[in-house]
Formats: C-alpha cells, sequence, structure tokens
C-alpha cells in the first residue's frame, strides 16, 4: 500500500490549525472582526494586525478567522444532509430496485438537469434566513451524486456471499442494510464528501463574492474581496490573504481527499 | 467487398440483422426522446413551484415596491391565483410554450426578450472559454500521460489540483491584478460588442475567458492523462511504433481519437459547471450576460425574470446534452452500429 507521504501531512496539519482557529475563535486574543477605525483604514501588516486592515479599518486576520466559520458552517452542513439523504436514498434504490429505484433516480436526473449554481441561486433567492437557505441549497445540489455512488456500491455489495449468508440466516432488511451494507459503504462515501466539503468550501467563496451568502456584517471570505477588490493596488493584503487563506484550505482539503480515496482503492484492489 | 470485410469484421455477418438492428435504433431513439421529454417537463414543474412556492401574497411579493392596486389586480388575474396549483401550472406553461415568460416589473420588457439579449454573451464566453480550456488540456494531458512518473508529469498534476482548489473569482482578481492593473495590458472591466468591434471585444473578453477557462483545465486534462495512459498501453500504439511512426503522429493522431471519448461527454456535461463560473465572472467583469441578469434578477427581486432564466437555462442544457450526444456517435461509429455497447 502506498504511504501517504509528507504533502498529506502538511495538508491535515493546516487543516488542523484552521479548524482549531475558527473554533476558538471567540476566545482568541484577536479583534471583533467588525470593530471599524478610520486611523487604521487599509494599513499594511504590522505587529497590531498581522494581516493589515481593511478599507473600513478592520483587522483581516480576525474576519478571515471568522470567515471560515460561514464557510466550514456550509460546507460541513450541506455535506452532512448530502451524506445522510443522499446514502439513505441511494441504498435504498441500490438495495430495493424496481419502481423505487427507478423514482429515486428520476428525480436525480431532474436535479442534474439544472447548471449547480443556477438552481442554487435561484433557491437561495427566497426569502428566509441566508445560512440555512444556502445549506439547503447546496446539499440538493450534492445529494444526486450521492445517491449515485451510494447505489452503485449497494449493488456491488448486495452480490457478495456476506449479504447472501445474512439473508439465509433470516436478517430483516433494515438491520441488513444497517449492519452489513452501510459499514461497507462509509469510507467510500466519507472520503467522497471530503472532496465534496472543498466543492461546499468553493461554492460558498462564490455565493458571498456575490453577496448572496449570509449578510454583513458578519464576515465571509467572498464578501470581504468582493468589497476590497476596488483597492487591490495599493492594498493588495486585503484581498490576497484571505484569498490564500481559503484556497490553501481547499487545497488541503482536496489533497487529504484523494490520498484518502487512493488508498481506498488501493486496498480493494488487493482484496 | 472482401477488404471492408476484413476491415470491418462482423459487419458482413451482421448485414442479415440489418432489420432487427434498425429497429432497436429506432428503440433506442424513442427511449431517448422519452427521457428528454419527461427532463423538460420536470424542468418547467420546477421552474414553475419556484415562484409558485414563494411564501405570502404572490402578486405583492412580485411586484414589491411597484405594487399598485391595479396592478396587484392584473397580476393576480394574470396567474390565476384562485385557481387549483395544476391548473394554474397548465395555464402557464401554455404561455410559456407561446413565448410569453411574463415580463420584468420594473422595465416592462419582456422576460424572454430580456434573456434573448443577453445571450450572444454568455455563448460566446462559454464557447471561447471551452476552445482555450481544450486547446491547454489536450497538448499537456498527452504529454503528461506520455512522460508519466516524470516532473513534468507531476508537476502539471500538482498545477491541475491547485487549479481545482481556486475559485473562479480568484483566479479573476489574480489576474485582474498582475494583466490588467500592474503590467495593464488588458482592460479590466468595459465590455465591448462582437459586432461593434471585434478586435476590442476580444480584448474586453481574454481575461474572462482566461479565468474561466484555467478553473476548466484540470477537469479535462486529468481525464484525457487517464485515457491516455490507458490507450498507450494498447498493443496497436506498440505496432505503430515499431513500423517507426513518429512519436507526435503516433500520440497526436493515433493515441488521441479513441483517448478523447469520454472527454467529449465530460465536455458536453460541463457546460453547467461553466454555466455556474459564468455567472461569477460575468458578475466579476461586468459582462452583459445571462449570469449577470440573473444576479441582477435576484438583487432586485425580480422573481419572473429568475424563473425566466432558470427554465430557458434548464432547457438550453437538455439541448446541449443532446447535442453531445450526437457528437459522441460520430466520434465513436461503433454506437451507430451496435445501438450501444
Amino acid at each position: 500500500m502506498r504511504r501517504l507521504g509528507t504533502g498529506f501531512f502538511i495538508a491535515a496539519g493546516w487543516l488542523i490549525l484552521v479548524v482549531f482557529l475558527t473554533a476558538m475563535a471567540g476566545w482568541l486574543p484577536i479583534d471583533d472582526p467588525t470593530r471599524q477605525s478610520l486611523l487604521r483604514m487599509l494599513s499594511a501588516p504590522s505587529a497590531s494586525n498581522w494581516l493589515g486592515t481593511d478599507s473600513l479599518g478592520r483587522d483581516i486576520l480576525s474576519r478571515t478567522i471568522y470567515g471560515f466559520r460561514v464557510t466550514f458552517a456550509v460546507s460541513l452542513g450541506s455535506v452532512f444532509l448530502a451524506l445522510l439523504f443522499g446514502g439513505a436514498l441511494g441504498m435504498i434504490a441500490g438495495y430495493f430496485r424496481g419502481w423505487t429505484e427507478k423514482i429515486i433516480l428520476a428525480v436525480c436526473n431532474v436535479v442534474l438537469a439544472f447548471p449547480p449554481l443556477v438552481l442554487i441561486i435561484a433557491m437561495v433567492a427566497y426569502p428566509g434566513q441566508a445560512l440555512v437557505k444556502v445549506i439547503t441549497a447546496l446539499s440538493i445540489v450534492f445529494t444526486p451524486s450521492v445517491i449515485r455512488i451510494a447505489r452503485a456500491n449497494t449493488l456491488s455489495f448486495s452480490e457478495r456471499e456476506f449479504v447472501t449468508a445474512a439473508r439465509a440466516v433470516g436478517m430483516g432488511d433494515t438491520r441488513l442494510l444497517l449492519r452489513e451494507l452501510l459499514p461497507n459503504l462509509l469510507p467510500t462515501l466519507l472520503s467522497y464528501g471530503l472532496l465534496l466539503i472543498a466543492i461546499g468550501a468553493l461554492a460558498e467563496a462564490g455565493l458571498s463574492y456575490l453577496g448572496l451568502s449570509v449578510p454583513p456584517p458578519a464576515p465571509t471570505l467572498g464578501a470581504m474581496m468582493a468589497a476590497e477588490q476596488a483597492y487591490v493596488l495599493e492594498a493588495p493584503h486585503a484581498v490576497f490573504f484571505p484569498a490564500l487563506a481559503l484556497f490553501l484550505t481547499i487545497f488541503s482539503l482536496n489533497v487529504v481527499g484523494e490520498a484518502i480515496q487512493r488508498r481506498i482503492n488501493d486496498r480493494e484492489r488487493a482484496a | 467487398m472482401s477488404e471492408r470485410a476484413a476491415l470491418h469484421p462482423g459487419e458482413a455477418a451482421a448485414g442479415s440483422k440489418s432489420s432487427r438492428r434498425a429497429s432497436a435504433r429506432v428503440r433506442r431513439f424513442l427511449s431517448g426522446a422519452a427521457a428528454v421529454v419527461t427532463t423538460l417537463f420536470a424542468i418547467s414543474v420546477v421552474s414553475f413551484l419556484l415562484v409558485a412556492l414563494l411564501p405570502g401574497d404572490l402578486p405583492t411579493l412580485i411586484l414589491a415596491d411597484a405594487a399598485t392596486p391595479e396592478r396587484v389586480a392584473a397580476l393576480r388575474e394574470t396567474l390565476g391565483l384562485d385557481r387549483p396549483l395544476i391548473e394554474r401550472y397548465f395555464h402557464w406553461l401554455g404561455n410559456v410554450l407561446s413565448g410569453d415568460f411574463g415580463s420584468a416589473v420594473h422595465s416592462g420588457e419582456a422576460t424572454l426578450d430580456v434573456i434573448l439579449s443577453r445571450l450572444p454573451v454568455t455563448i460566446e464566453l462559454i464557447v471561447l472559454t471551452q476552445i482555450v480550456a481544450l486547446g491547454l488540456a489536450i497538448p499537456f494531458g498527452v504529454l503528461s500521460a506520455y512522460r508519466r512518473g516524470t516532473t513534468f508529469d507531476s508537476l502539471t498534476l500538482a498545477i491541475c489540483l491547485m487549479l481545482l482548489s481556486t475559485p473562479t473569482f480568484v483566479v479573476g482578481l489574480c489576474l485582474i491584478y498582475a494583466i490588467a492593473l500592474y503590467m495593464q495590458w488588458l482592460p479590466a472591466t468595459g465590455f465591448v460588442s462582437l459586432f461593434e468591434s471585434p478586435v476590442e471585444n476580444l480584448r474586453s473578453m481574454t481575461l474572462p475567458v482566461l479565468s474561466l477557462a484555467l478553473i476548466e483545465v484540470p477537469v479535462y486534462l486529468r481525464l484525457l492523462r487517464t485515457e491516455m495512459i490507458q490507450t498507450l498501453q494498447q498493443n496497436y500504439i506498440a505496432l505503430a511504433r515499431g513500423m517507426g511512426l513518429p512519436t507526435y503522429r503516433i500520440l497526436f493522431e493515433n493515441a488521441l481519437r479513441p483517448s478523447s471519448l469520454n472527454l467529449v461527454t465530460v465536455v458536453g456535461i460541463n457546460m453547467g459547471r461553466l454555466m455556474g463560473g459564468a455567472i461569477i465572472i460575468e458578475q466579476m467583469f461586468a459582462l452583459p450576460g445571462i449570469g449577470q441578469l440573473l444576479v441582477q434578477s435576484i438583487y432586485q427581486q425580480e422573481y419572473l425574470m429568475t424563473q425566466g432564466i432558470v427554465l430557458f437555462v434548464g432547457v438550453m442544457f437538455i439541448l446541449i446534452n443532446l447535442l453531445t450526444d450526437v457528437v459522441y456517435t460520430l466520434v465513436d461509429p461503433r454506437l451507430l452500429q451496435d445501438g450501444g455497447h
């Protein structure tokens, strides 16, 4: 089996750091992310403001850390929902087959017919609480691909001996799905989930750049860059530090996700 | 004839089965047509519900600050709100099929006219992006597969993963900063119509197209590289090499075509992803396309406009996927002969 390599551990380390900072944001000795100050507009990185300040004199480090709260809330929330519903529906489709499968796949095809971001933006247009809307919309767009993966894997596992054996000793459908099939599907679904989290973070960034995610004053990474891009020549740090932090995080998610996926593939090939 | 039979084994034997094959093709076409019609129907239902399910009093909500008692009453009449939902759907569908998507609340323009007037910009953006993305992905993907395991290959793959991890607008911001503001080679914003001045149009489209294409390159490149590696292990490639054909001809003439079957499908499917990217890029570079229209319609709460765009784009993408299927059978003639794998 291939080793995970240093790249994997650096990426995982960065992710742990970002998650830690985001979770502890309230207790860290950093500025209030919404505190404005006319005395330090667009100031360069310094000892008191490590990443500098934006056009309203707000601390960029603090805003970036708080911005990741929304990024993670959206990507983790939507992927969790997608894995939950997509996993369940995919297993039901792959296990029971017949009309249930046909209906589930037909609904999937309808969702997949729309360009994803168009559908997300249309759903976000509804009146209502922004965070809830964004999470719901993303999970609806993610679910069909999870259904397809869960279904394909359920189909292939259903033909294996251990499922036949379990059925032969009289195990009921529900127990068989949860006790025998689910544990076998989890590694595949979870590693796909990691890649979905990266896509979710990208999507949230795009939505907040368009001003369609959580509204101000709550900082979001996309909105920070949208607001500061007009001053990018005078103060590149105000745009590119949040961009770099976001890029490193999504890159790390992809590196970790792909490494784990490769391991699962190797293991399956070995089995 | 004998030469033909030798070149196409199975064709002579299958000749007697031609009538059965024809009926299989008809059946395949019919089931495909049924699937398309079903999906079109479903898209129309989703688009209809997008507005019908809005919470609150629809006419007041749609008209917002332009609501006068007369206009509310008129819109209530058009939407047919006193009738059951199913009836309203068919009434709406009838209007849509006759080209009446409703009209913009503030300007009063017909929704469909506005969408159509914005369409050329988006099409130009997407087509140019696909050309640039494939133009970069094909040579790099082929070379990467040929030099598998070398530094060139690892570097290409690393850059691909980086590009896959970058939001579209961040690529755009980097390009604006470096090329438009710092070097001042190209304009950052300011769209010039193709019909006004083709040269200026291309100058104003360069950065948007590049931003969007760079995000798509890794998708195509990684796929092509995987397929190419498999093709290069085939016997006939070894044969071609043994016959002394130069490497570039083996790679780009013998190996590329059989390796690009899945690429054709993905280029088609990827139109959807591209449309998403186009929304952000059009907004960023102030290009007057459908993506910018969609975002504006949401800022201004023009629900009928949003609905019209969702429906229009949804239908457009069904047709594009249909077209991809046709192209696919052209690239892989086996599909036409056997009626599917």
